[in-house]
């Protein structure tokens, strides 16, 4: 789950990293006070989720209240490349001598944290590390020490800073990685790190996104857990309140099956026979009947969906639960959409006496389920 | 002999007082794995399954000499449950949970590396050489003893997989599940190593899907060891979009880290043979063993 700028910021600012002075704003009048409070020239930034914020017209300027207040009338209500803008973070505009950028990411080769650390920030720090690695300090942390500030310290030497600023500059690094470990963070980076004119170190971009599975421990995130993100379809919104595992795709082949890398495959197959899925549905190893029938109904309610194809190896799943979903979803849909079931495991003959009984055909082999709904989906 | 586990293999059930754990616990014993003791803390002196039930990890080696571990706790303590098994020098250890923190998994991992302890999973269907012992969730039914070793990032694929096989006339020396978490225990190049060193497998196929880079690293791997035994992969995933998390934590395309073409190509360039179909890799299996 990624946090806003704004709440990694007020973490930052708990752990001792400098930032730049400011507020959040829901109204061009508190804009105009932020200004006047700030009392300088100051930036308004959108505080969405999606990335490329700047680049798409999120952040402006303003070096009046007046100024303050028309920007963020213009940004308030508006949508950055489809995530609606509800708040702004007003800021102070610091004196920028050098932009860096210092960060931890999970590693899943060397199965630590590794951080990076770069004097040339600013910028996506992917595109740095091709184009001039030289310019990149990295390494992993022992997971059971931890960072030392030594360890820290020598990051900063790596980047150049000697005196104060490494102590300084070792100091955030320290920080960025507490963080990291006290709010179970998949990735925390501070982009750009800023070197101010007189030389000091201030976080004036914050990101952090915590491991959805830690919600647990961070009781304060629980419940967005299970809404909405700005990036998802409404089918995606509606699959995550009920816990399935759901992508909306290009296509008109809708899918469901059990397991991820069953789903998968499942996909692929209808690729391979020249079919497009409609979308990814992982019912889960475990699911109820009720469970079941959400899935079916989402990826039914697709208007792209020309056909259903589930694929189902039962295991702890029976097929006769299958068969019973799948018959009680005819019963209340109809049958505007065929339905291709491929059914083999736990109490599959009686799974398919069920399916059969309601006219149902069912098939053995994936590969022949997914061709017939290819079939079936070019005819539609 | 197989790899991980065999008929020496003298398991723990952790979590054995809870549903997916007395439930398991039975389906292992009718399996034949040897299930000689559980663990539930406050619940010492119980048993299930007609399996003795200990408050600590300690008692249950210094009883009954168990050698290997299955954790069947919810993701939120399987951390605790794994250090108890690790300090106990239990190994394998095979955690089922979804859903653990990578954190723990991390710490988990790093502890497991100091005191030279295998860890399956998370994530994971568990492992099972048929025949002799199954430290898993997986239908036993699917599977049969013979010489084709596999190791998978999926569950219900390597059901499908092994059954393939199996109808095939290909059994299996050691089927194992790595887990479909970001951080597991197993890489593919570990089971790789295994697999090498043991008699009893002939061929092996690997089981990929999308996210991370561990099929590349299994690849080069392949190359650089000049790999003695034939290999068929399958990589699931190339009809996902980058960016999205595939139902596994780590079946995810990350910028242009872990996408299917640069698994296949990998496995291309080292010689591997590459199912498109997952029915493929038994044919493909068949034609590199040599069998009609």
């Amino acid at each position: 789950m990624k946090l806003f700028e704004y709440e990694a910021k007020d973490i930052a600012e708990r752990f001792g990293i400098p930032r730049p002075k400011g507020m959040v704003v829901e109204t061009p009048e508190e804009a105009r006070r932020a200004f006047e409070s700030i009392g300088g020239p100051v930036a308004l930034k959108s505080q969405v989720l999606v990335a490329g914020r700047g680049k798409a017209g999120g952040i402006r300027f303003a070096d009046s209240a007046d100024e303050a207040y028309r920007v963020a009338e213009a940004l308030l209500g508006s949508e950055i490349k489809g995530e609606m803008v509800s708040k702004l973070l007003v800021e102070e505009r610091i004196k920028v001598k050098r932009e860096l950028y210092a960060g931890f990411v999970i590693n899943r080769t060397s199965k630590r944290y590794s951080y990076l650390a770069s004097t040339e920030g600013g910028v996506d720090i992917e595109e740095v590390a091709e184009r001039s690695p030289e310019k990149i300090v990295r390494g992993d942390v022992d997971p059971l020490r931890g960072l030392r500030e030594y360890e820290a310290r020598y990051i900063a030497r790596r980047m150049g800073y000697r005196g104060r600023q490494l102590l300084e500059l070792g100091a955030i690094i320290k920080r960025l990685y507490d963080i990291a470990v006290s709010y179970d963070g998949e990735l925390i980076e501070s982009n750009p790190l800023v070197e101010t004119e007189d030389g000091a170190f201030v976080a004036a971009d914050m990101k952090l996104i915590v491991d959805d599975n830690s919600l647990f421990r961070h009781k304060e995130y629980e419940g967005r857990a299970k809404m909405a993100g700005p990036e998802m379809t409404p089918l995606e919104a509606r699959a995550r309140a009920s816990g399935l595992a759901y992508v909306d795709l290009e296509g008109y082949v809708g899918i469901v099956g059990n397991g991820a890398g069953l789903t998968m495959a499942t996909l692929d197959l209808v690729k391979e026979y020249g079919g497009e899925p409609a979308n990814f549905c992982d019912m889960g190893g475990t699911a109820t009947i009720e469970r079941m029938i959400e899935a079916i109904e989402i990826v039914l309610s697709n208007p792209r969906t020309k056909v259903l194809l589930m694929n189902v190896l039962g295991g702890i799943i029976r097929c006769d639960e299958v068969a019973k979903a799948v018959v009680r979803i005819k019963e209340k849909m109809g049958f505007a959409k065929p339905m291709v079931i491929r059914l083999v495991g736990t109490n599959e003959e009686e799974g398919k006496r069920i399916l059969s009984e309601a006219g149902i055909d069912s098939f053995d082999s994936m590969e022949e389920a997914a061709m017939k709904a290819v079939e079936l989906a070019r005819g539609a | 002999m197989a790899i991980l586990v065999d008929a020496n293999t003298k398991v723990l059930v952790q979590g054995i007082t809870g549903r997916q754990g007395s439930f398991h616990t039975r389906l292992l014993k009718q399996y034949g794995t040897k299930v000689l003791a559980g663990t539930s803390p406050g619940k010492g002196g119980s048993d299930v399954e007609g399996v003795p039930v200990y408050d600590t990890v300690r008692e249950a080696v210094e009883e009954k000499g168990v050698n290997a571990s299955i954790v069947f706790v919810p993701a939120q303590f399987t951390k605790e449950a794994a250090l108890e098994a690790i300090e106990a020098g239990l190994s394998p250890i095979v955690l089922i949970a979804e859903g653990v923190p990578v954190l723990d998994s991390m710490q988990i991992l790093a502890r497991a590396g100091e005191k030279g302890v295998t860890i399956i999973g998370p994530n994971t269907p568990g492992v099972i050489s048929p025949g002799l012992c199954k430290l898993g969730i997986m239908p036993a039914h699917v599977f049969e003893k013979g010489v084709v070793g596999v190791a998978s990032r999926s569950g219900t694929l390597t059901y499908e997989i092994a059954a393939g096989l199996t109808k095939a006339g290909l059994g299996q020396s050691t089927c194992v599940g790595l887990g479909g978490d970001p951080l597991v225990g197993l890489s593919f190049i570990d089971v790789l190593e295994l697999f090498k060193n043991d008699e009893e497998t002939e061929a092996v196929a690997l089981i990929g899907e999308i996210g991370g880079n561990a099929e590349e690293a299994a690849a080069e791997y392949i190359i650089k060891t000049n790999y003695p035994k034939p290999v068929v992969a399958y990589v699931a995933g190339r009809a996902a979009p980058p960016g999205k998390r595939m139902g596994h934590a780590g079946a995810i395309i990350s910028g242009r880290t872990g996408t299917a073409e640069s698994k296949l190509e990998a496995f291309k360039r080292a010689g591997v043979e590459v199912a498109r179909k997952p029915s493929e890799i038994a044919s493909k299996l068949r034609e590199a063993l040599g069998s009609p």
